[in-house]
C-alpha cells in the first residue's frame, strides 16, 4: 500500500500530538481537570479569531489566549462565590460565542469554521508539523521538568507546600503546558474534540499500569495507535479524520475494559 | 474498644528530665525557655490569623526544638490545623511571624491523604515522592516502620494503619529535621495507637529529629511527649504530660493497667472563654519574653 504525502503528514502530526497528550492527559485525569481542558480548548477558537483580527500567527494567538484564559481561571478560582464548574462553563461558552461573533464580523476572510471545530488533519502542512513537534518538545521538556513536583502536589497540595515545593510556579507551568498542547492538538482534532485526545488514552491506560510513569507511556502508545487506526479508518470509509481518531480511541478504551475484565476473570479462575 | 491485657512497664522516661513546667495560664508559651538546650527548629511568634472577620488563632507562640516532641491539643475548631498550616507556610498569618531554621527539612504526615484510584501508585513508587530515593533505602525505611510486606502493593489497597506507616516511611526518607504529624493515630484502633506511638518514638530516637504532633485527644497523649500545648484560639496552657499511672483519668481509662506509649495530660486552665481572655493571678505579660 502506498500512501499519499498528505496522509503521511497527517500521521506524523497526529502521532506527535498523541505522544505529548499521553502524559499530559494523565495529569488532566488525575487532577480532575477535564472540564478545565475543555474550557481552554474552547478559548483556543478565540485565539484564532483574535489572530485573524489582529493579523498575527494563529498558533501563537491560540497559545497566548489559552494561557491568558488559564491564568484568568486560576485568578477567579480564589473567589468563593461561584463554583468552579460554573466559572469554567461561563468561560468556555463565552469565549466560544465571542470568537464565533468575531469570526462572523471578519468580512473579508472565508474562515473554514468546521476545520477549527473538528480539525482537518489531512490538510496539515509541513509548517504545521514543525509547530506540532516544536511545541510538543517544549511541552515535553516543561512537563518532565515539573513532573515530580506536580505529582506530589496532585497527591496532596499541602504536603507539597510543606516540603518546599513552589506550588504556584508548578501549577502555572502546568497550565502553560496544557495551553501549548491544546494549540498544537487543535490542528488534528479541532477545539471540540481536544479534551478527548487528553483524557481517553489516559483513562484507557489506567487498567494496564501500576505507576504514574507507566500510565503516561501507555497513554501515549494508545493515543498514537488510535491516531494511526483512526486515520486508516477515515481513509478507508471516507469519514472525517478528527472524529475518526476519537472513535478509534473510544474503541481502544472499551476494548481495554473488556479485555481487562476478561483477563481478571482468567486470573481468578486460575488461582 | 478492645483493651490489650499487657503488663509491659513504661518503656519511656520523661525526656524533659527534672524540669517542671511553669504555669501561669496567660496564653504564652513560657516553656520555650526550658528546652533551650536543644537547637530551635521552628518558631511561631505571636501569630494571629483571621479569616474574614473571624479570628482563628490569636497571639500564639510556639517553638519546637531538636529532639523534642511537642503535642498540640485542643477541641475541634480551636485552630490546631490553622496553626499547623501557618507553620508549614500554607497560609499567611495576619500578624506575627514564622521562623524556620535555615534549610530546615520537614517531613510531613498529613491527616488525610486520599489517593484517587485513577492514579496508579505502588508503595514502592510512593516512597519516592517527591524525590527519588534508592530502592534499598526505601526498603529499609519500610522495614523500619514494620510495613515491608506492602512494597509492591498499590497504596489504595492498604489498611488505615498500614498507610499511616507508609506515610511515616516516606516522611523519614527525606531525612527530616522536623517531623510534622497531623493526627497520626486518627482512625487507628487502640492497640494500633500505642504501637504507632512506640514506632514514632523509636524513629525519633534513631534519627534525632524534632516532632510536632497534632492530637485530637484532649487527655491522652504520646508518653514521650516533652510538652503538650493546649490551644483554643490562643495557648490555653502547656506543660509536660503526667506519667503517673495512678491519676484518676488514667485509672478510669485503663482500669489500673499501665499502657505503654500513652500518658495523661492535666489541663491547668484558670480562665474561661465566656467572658473573654482572663489571666491567672501570677501572669505578667511583660516579664516573660520569648526566647
Amino acid at each position: 500500500m502506498v500512501f499519499e504525502d498528505f496522509f503521511l503528514r497527517a500521521i506524523a502530526a497526529g502521532v506527535g500530538v498523541a505522544i505529548i497528550a499521553g502524559p499530559l492527559g494523565c495529569f488532566v485525569v488525575w487532577r480532575r481537570m477535564a472540564y478545565f481542558g475543555d474550557t481552554l480548548a474552547h478559548s483556543a477558537l478565540l485565539g484564532v479569531a483574535l489572530g485573524l483580527l489582529l493579523g498575527f500567527n494563529l498558533t501563537v494567538g491560540i497559545i497566548a489566549t489559552a494561557i491568558m484564559i488559564a491564568l484568568l481561571v486560576t485568578l477567579f478560582q480564589h473567589q468563593k462565590r461561584l463554583a468552579s464548574d460554573t466559572l469554567l462553563g461561563i468561560m468556555a461558552h463565552s469565549s466560544l460565542a465571542i470568537s464565533l461573533v468575531v469570526l462572523g464580523l471578519l468580512q473579508g476572510f472565508r474562515v473554514d469554521l468546521l476545520s477549527y471545530l473538528f480539525g482537518d488533519v489531512l490538510a496539515v502542512t509541513l509548517e504545521d508539523i514543525y509547530w506540532i513537534y516544536g511545541g510538543g518538545i517544549i511541552a515535553m521538556i516543561l512537563l518532565s521538568w515539573i513532573w515530580k513536583d506536580l505529582l506530589a502536589l496532585t497527591l496532596h497540595e499541602e504536603l507539597a507546600r510543606a516540603e518546599g515545593i513552589n506550588v504556584t510556579l508548578v501549577q502555572t507551568l502546568f497550565m502553560v503546558t496544557v495551553a501549548i498542547v491544546i494549540a498544537i492538538a487543535m490542528k488534528v482534532v479541532g477545539v471540540l474534540l481536544i479534551t478527548s485526545l487528553l483524557i481517553i488514552p489516559a483513562a484507557a491506560a489506567r487498567r494496564f499500569s501500576t505507576t504514574p510513569e507507566q500510565m503516561a507511556v501507555i497513554a501515549s502508545i494508545i493515543g498514537a495507535v488510535s491516531v494511526i487506526g483512526g486515520l486508516m479508518g477515515s481513509l478507508h470509509w471516507d469519514t472525517p479524520s478528527g472524529p475518526s481518531i476519537v472513535v478509534a480511541q473510544v474503541t481502544l478504551f472499551i476494548g481495554g475494559l473488556l479485555f481487562g475484565s476478561l483477563l481478571n476473570k482468567m486470573v481468578k479462575r486460575s488461582v | 474498644m478492645v483493651m490489650e491485657k499487657t503488663n509491659t512497664p513504661h518503656e519511656s522516661s520523661n525526656t524533659s528530665g527534672t524540669s517542671q513546667p511553669i504555669e501561669c495560664g496567660c496564653g504564652h508559651d513560657h516553656l520555650n525557655l526550658q528546652f533551650a538546650s536543644g537547637e530551635p527548629l521552628i518558631q511561631a511568634c505571636n501569630l494571629t490569623i483571621k479569616f474574614g472577620g473571624h479570628t482563628a488563632i490569636r497571639d500564639v507562640s510556639l517553638t519546637v526544638h531538636k529532639k523534642e516532641i511537642v503535642t498540640l491539643i485542643g477541641p475541634n475548631g480551636a485552630g490546631k490545623s490553622t496553626l499547623l498550616r501557618a507553620l508549614l507556610r500554607a497560609i499567611k498569618p495576619t500578624s506575627g511571624e514564622v521562623w524556620r531554621r535555615h534549610g530546615l527539612v520537614i517531613g510531613y504526615v498529613p491527616q488525610k491523604l486520599n489517593i484517587d484510584p485513577i492514579m496508579p501508585m505502588t508503595v514502592e513508587r510512593f516512597l519516592s515522592i517527591p524525590d527519588h530515593r534508592p530502592l534499598d533505602e526505601r526498603k529499609e525505611a519500610l522495614s523500619n516502620v514494620g510495613a515491608s510486606h506492602t512494597l509492591n502493593q498499590s497504596v489504595q489497597s492498604l489498611s488505615g494503619g498500614e498507610f499511616q506507616r507508609v506515610l511515616l516511611a516516606r516522611a523519614i526518607l527525606r531525612k527530616p529535621d522536623l517531623l510534622v504529624l497531623d493526627e497520626p493515630v486518627q482512625g487507628v484502633d487502640f492497640q494500633g495507637q500505642t504501637e504507632l506511638y512506640k514506632l514514632i518514638s523509636r524513629l525519633k530516637e534513631q534519627s534525632g529529629f524534632g516532632i510536632l504532633m497534632v492530637s485530637h485527644d484532649l487527655h491522652i497523649v504520646m508518653a514521650e511527649t516533652d510538652r503538650v500545648v493546649c490551644i483554643n484560639g490562643h495557648v490555653c496552657c502547656s506543660g509536660a504530660p503526667t506519667q503517673v499511672s495512678d491519676s484518676p483519668e488514667y485509672l478510669a481509662l485503663f482500669g489500673g493497667q499501665t499502657k505503654p506509649g500513652l500518658a495523661v495530660y492535666h489541663h491547668l486552665h484558670d480562665h474561661t472563654h465566656d467572658d473573654g481572655h482572663q489571666h491567672g493571678p501570677d501572669c505578667d505579660h511583660t516579664s516573660q519574653g520569648e526566647q
